[in-house]
């Protein structure tokens, strides 16, 4: 009965990803890979994401400060940025993502500076979110994911 | 669905084609999910990733052979463009596919100019990967 109780909590949460906006199809894509050799994968791919992403957040925020900005090197990091936030299906992520290079391109410093500040509020968003769906699935064990749609 | 080892059988004989995927991409993240898609989902044993360009164009002069690259745009020290000008120069003839979270069609156009075969968006698909293998083992 409790398990049971997990495994409908896991799917509400689940659910609730994709119903926030906040992952998309490609989360979908990476459970897809999941299987009982790799059953972390996703979790693994999580992880990896937010280490990698976690300096390349500092980057940008290190060249934030920096006047007059440099709106080429802003650019091409958050295009790494974008490039891994996708890939994981981090979907508000990415968004914020693409308004910043939007703002890189017409040379705006205050809509850099606001976006950026929002991608955080975003990313730190996913990250709490999906850690705390990962630790519920990983309470549960293996096989007790919900990895269908409702 | 295509797996690593294609085989045809004519009325006589029977071959086998083991296929070999080169993934060329500087994101630990993107190496780590289509390394996994090619070795776990459509089990290509002879997946190997190289972390740039130039990693790419040095496997190739050490004497590797690949069925498919898949490469990524940007990268540091040698970016995808520079890469698939050089692989086609030394007569690479691989499929090379170009991996891009460029939206903009300039930027692809320049990319496919250098030689690619096609151009994708990131992230690529399970279907994306299952359409390209089949090609390959047509």
């Amino acid at each position: 009965m409790e398990r049971n109780h997990l495994q409908r909590q896991i799917a509400v949460m689940r659910q609730s990803l994709f119903d926030q906006g906040l992952v998309d199809e490609q989360f979908v894509q990476l459970e897809e890979l999941q299987d009982d050799a790799n059953p972390n994968f996703v979790e693994e791919v999580a992880t990896l994401y937010y280490r990698d992403s976690s300096r390349l957040i500092h980057n940008i925020d290190q060249a934030l400060m920096k006047r007059p900005l440099d709106f080429h090197k802003l650019d091409s990091y958050m295009h790494q940025l974008k490039g891994s936030s996708s890939s994981i299906g981090a979907k508000k992520v990415n968004a914020e993502c693409n308004q910043f290079r939007e703002y890189c391109q017409i040379g705006s410093a205050e809509g850099c500076v606001r976006s950026f500040q929002q991608l955080k509020k975003e990313y730190g968003a996913l990250k709490k979110k999906i850690e705390a769906y990962f630790q519920m699935v990983r309470q549960a064990g293996p096989d007790k994911t919900a990895c269908s749609r409702n | 669905m295509v797996v690593g080892k294609v085989v045809s059988s004519t009325s006589h004989e029977s071959a086998e084609k083991r296929l070999s995927v080169l993934v060329v991409d500087d994101d630990p993240v993107i190496q780590k999910i289509h390394k996994m898609m090619l070795t776990n989902k459509f089990k290509i044993s002879d997946t190997q990733v190289a972390e740039n360009g130039k990693q790419a164009v040095d496997l190739h002069r050490c004497g590797a052979i690949f069925d498919l690259i898949l490469m990524d745009m940007e990268m540091p020290i040698m970016n995808g463009v520079q890469a698939t000008m050089e692989l086609r120069a030394m007569g690479v003839e691989s499929m090379i596919v170009g991996v891009t979270s460029h939206g903009l069609d300039a930027e692809k156009q320049t990319f496919i100019g250098a030689g690619l075969d096609d151009c994708f968006a990131k992230p690529l698909t399970i279907q994306t990967i299952s359409s390209l293998l089949q090609l390959i083992a047509d």
